[in-house]
């Protein structure tokens, strides 16, 4: 069966208007958040439940057709980049919130529910859902749930992996089952959550709602030099707190920030750090002072503290807006998500100093000095030949620095796409083959999401390192083996 | 084919010898003791194994190895114990990477010298890293900190085939490949032998408190639990501890800063009604399975710890304990009569999910030690792609796996 004859079968299965075949239309699926990537699906549909996502799926199976799912589409690594010679499935009409269960301090969602939506339904109750991606407001959980999404607060609360407790997933066999935390066997939630849409699709998610702290203060330390931010953050680490959210930006970054929305930082700014702590009421009031008295210690020039929600936001404005900022100070620009270990900060920003100097390429860096998750911006003027180039390779070579510093090439963002080709120089070959058992096992036809996460497929279906000749595949040309 | 097998074991191998009755695993005798020094050493073992046919199982310090059903076969068992380096404690990065054989105990002295810890219970003295992995086995501080799994950064494993794979990392922040060491956790040595875990750590708090207080019945119990729960007081754990006619002990564990930690211990005090005691130490049962010849995990959401406590009325004599703030508790009980046992478990898998962790060998021969578990096709084509000949802790695990 073509796309042709799937899209007449889902159509009468699913109805004509969930169906999308016009080529204009098409278009507006042809990328997620990771906008240099493009591919038109090469069709469309919006089931509203499980059994008829289950439906395509086997649909998809039985024709050897591949499939994409796709929340909201916020991604940043391409990990909902559509197949022309697919089927890419949205679930964004799948919206409900299924139950909130304050007791039990869980709610079950739909996969297309929105995040922040979650913790809005909730806060009546005194609670919300931890993760907080910053495309919140529009990311999807099933989205987040793929991605194993973080966001600023995760250095104290976790990523979605720690507050999913169950899923209902339709497998790649076109099943409907429920994999969840407890259940006696493998831990496969585990496994599934962060798999980026390879392992199959979720349909129902049960998590874990978070009280709401008693307190949350939130403070803004401008320092002179980023050195400075970065060693305060040591200290207050060091000192055995452990804050809400610990947040740096560089004088390139703030300049931006400024620029759009007026955050009014404190000028001459080398660095800014927020730092949020929340909690009991009186360790936070405690750790605070702690907080305030190290930033002090370590160079801080001001220091404000947010007397209310307001003032709080409008710290958090800032940081907020960095991303987007950017574009007020530069055409273009490629935003990088690598990993270091938190004391290696100040050696790998001078080496990104370096880099930029030496390139001519400026990089403003806004990260989670927390977890030392560096969000590196690289600006370029994509109108300027070989400037997009120029930048790819300065981007590139600041994940070697992660590399090198024994961090990772992707904290939040995941691999998707955008980093398969990096894959490699984290692990070894073993490494990855051992991981591609996993999706061996869940999909050895290998449809669901195909060309995301490793470089190369692995061959299912073939006992490992026991094999007597090549395979057809291998003989063709067509597939590579480790 | 022992000879050969010793032979070519020690060749290989610093630490090979033949297995002694008394090392059975639950009566299964194994051939050959290997216990490897280093991960290579480990990994020639484990290539040794697969070009012999072995079968293979890891052992620890022996805590739990009597947990899970009886291994089909046992032709070399792996001592983990000279597998028991702290290779890197990066302090100020709050991350330490371990060998698999290290036991808790000395790793928490490790730490505690850097005014950190692993936020892991240890509910068995003696226990390895590797062993609690491999069982995900965890106590009260579940409620705060997550469980074993939620705390391994990065892993290292030896394949079925001897070759040397490792997942995540060691930094905290991490979504590169998938995450083995979450399916490795737990897994009962069923898809490889792990031998490397990276953990993030947390600091050691400078104060703690335990408020018990008796409840006269579960309802009243779930109140002071639901109370607690509900209150912005950030508890790092809820426990009970119930008999199926008695009374329900509440107990609440409260970390921080000295000032903090004593209001907020008043609090809860309140909440668990007038009786409610203040201390600076744990109630003797604190984190300790309950007593009895068989133990069972129960998960089930907080809430229904009422009827948990019910349940335990199939089996007088039943111990209900554990994180009734997470709805992950055990049930302890001493019988030798595989109908008794059976019908606990009937009752407690009418509340939640329910596996029976240990038994007397003529009640695990009787009973279903899982229940049902939804999705064990995909578990069953998941040991497949990782352990083709079956060769690994063959029959521990759920489904004859």
């Amino acid at each position: 069966m073509g796309l042709a004859a799937l899209a007449r079968r889902f159509a009468e299965a699913i109805g004509d208007e969930w169906v999308i075949t016009d080529p204009v239309r098409l278009r507006t699926y042809e990328c997620d958040g990771l906008t240099h990537h493009r591919a038109t699906p090469g069709l469309v549909v919006l089931p509203d439940t499980a059994e008829q996502i289950a439906m395509v799926v086997r649909e998809c199976a039985a024709a050897g057709v591949p499939y994409v799912a796709r929340g909201s589409g916020t991604g940043l690594s391409g990990g909902a980049l559509p197949r022309t010679d697919g089927v890419l499935i949205v679930t964004s009409r799948m919206r409900r919130i299924l139950r909130i269960d304050p007791d039990d301090q869980r709610a079950v969602v739909e996969p297309g529910v929105i995040n922040l939506e979650l913790t809005r339904a909730a806060r009546p109750y005194g609670y919300y859902f931890a993760p907080d991606p910053s495309s919140q407001q529009i990311c999807s959980i099933g989205g987040n749930v793929a991605e194993n999404s973080g966001g600023a607060h995760c250095l104290k609360y976790g990523f979605t992996a720690h507050h999913v407790l169950a899923c209902e997933i339709v497998t790649p066999d076109g099943e409907i089952t429920t994999i969840s935390r407890g259940d006696g066997g493998y831990d496969l939630l585990g496994a599934f959550v962060g798999s980026e849409g390879t392992l199959g699709i979720t349909t129902k998610i049960t998590v874990r709602l978070t009280r709401l702290p008693e307190t949350v203060q939130t403070l803004l330390a401008a320092f002179e030099t980023i050195e400075a931010g970065g060693a305060a953050v040591s200290a207050i680490i060091g000192a055995g707190i452990v804050p809400a959210a610990i947040e740096m930006m560089d004088a390139l970054s703030i300049e931006a920030a400024e620029a759009a929305v007026a955050c009014g930082y404190p000028e001459g700014a080398g660095a800014v750090l927020i730092v949020e702590l929340d909690g009991p009421a009186a360790e936070v009031e405690r750790e605070f002072a702690e907080v305030r008295r190290l930033c002090r210690e370590r160079g801080a020039f001001e220091i404000r503290t947010a007397a209310d929600e307001a003032e709080r936001e409008l710290i958090w404005r800032g940081r907020k807006s960095a991303f987007a900022a950017v574009g007020r100070i530069s055409p273009a620009y490629l935003v990088q998500d690598g990993v270091i270990p938190r004391t290696a900060l100040p050696r790998v920003l001078a080496r990104i100093d370096e880099l930029s100097r030496d390139s001519g390429v400026r990089v403003a860096n806004v990260f989670h000095a927390g977890d030392g998750n560096l969000h590196p911006l690289v600006l370029f003027d994509d109108a300027e030949p070989e400037a997009a180039r120029r930048a790819e390779e300065v981007s590139g070579r600041i994940l070697d620095l992660c590399i090198e510093h024994g961090g990772s090439i992707t904290g939040e963002h995941g691999v998707g796409v955008d980093k398969a080709r990096h894959m490699p120089r984290m692990f070894t070959e073993v490494d990855l083959d051992t991981m591609q058992m996993v999706r061996c096992a869940f999909d050895p036809a290998g449809l669901c999401n195909p060309g995301k996460v490793f470089p190369t497929p692995r061959l299912c279906g073939e006992v490992p390192g026991i094999r007597k000749e090549p395979h057809p595949l291998v003989r063709e040309g067509k597939a590579e083996l480790f | 084919m022992t000879g050969d097998a010793l032979e070519a074991l020690r060749r290989v191998c610093d630490e090979v010898r033949e297995g002694r009755p008394e090392e059975g695993v639950l009566g299964v005798t194994p051939s050959i003791v290997a216990a490897p020094g280093t991960v290579e050493e480990a990994s020639a073992v484990m290539r040794v194994a697969a070009e012999r046919d072995l079968a293979v199982i890891p052992r620890g310090n022996e805590t739990r190895l009597d947990w899970g059903m009886p291994p089909t076969r046992c032709d070399l068992l792996l001592d983990t114990a000279r597998l028991d380096r702290v290779i890197e404690h990066a302090a100020d990065d709050l991350v330490v990477k371990v060998e698999a054989g290290l036991s808790l105990d000395r790793l928490a002295e490790t730490l505690a010298a850097h005014g950190q810890r692993l936020a892991l219970d240890r509910p068995l003295p003696g226990s390895t890293v590797g062993g609690t992995l491999a069982t995900a086995a965890g106590g009260p501080l579940r409620l705060l900190y997550g469980s074993s799994r939620d705390l391994l950064i990065g892993v290292t494993m030896i394949r079925a085939d001897g070759q040397v794979a490792k997942a995540g990392g060691k930094v905290v922040k991490n979504v590169a490949g998938y995450d083995l060491g979450k399916l490795l956790t737990g897994s009962f040595g069923t898809l490889g032998l792990i031998v490397e875990a990276a953990f993030r750590l947390h600091p050691l708090p400078q104060a703690r408190a335990y408020v018990t207080g008796a409840a006269e019945h579960a309802e009243r119990a779930w109140q002071a639990v639901r109370g607690v729960l509900h209150s912005p007081l950030a508890p790092a754990a809820i426990e009970v501890d119930a008999a199926s006619d008695g009374p329900v002990t509440v107990g609440v564990l409260v970390e921080g800063v000295p000032e903090g930690v004593a209001a907020r211990a008043e609090a809860v005090a309140g909440v668990l009604g007038p009786d409610a005691r203040i201390a600076d130490a744990p109630p003797r049962w604190w984190g300790v399975y309950p007593e009895g010849s068989t133990l069972i995990e129960v998960t089930a959401p907080p809430s229904a710890l009422p009827r948990l406590v019910a349940a335990l009325a199939a089996a007088p004599g039943a111990r209900l304990r554990g994180s009734a703030g997470l709805g992950g508790l055990f049930v302890g009980l001493d019988t030798t009569d595989p109908a008794e046992a059976a019908a606990l478990l009937k009752a407690l898998r009418s509340v939640g999910a329910a596996t029976v962790r240990y038994a007397p060998q003529p009640v695990r021969d009787e009973i279903d030690l899982w229940g049902p578990v939804p999705a064990l096709t995909l578990m069953r084509r998941v040991k497949d792609q990782f352990d083709p000949g079956h060769r690994l802790s063959p029959g521990r695990f759920v489904g004859g796996i």
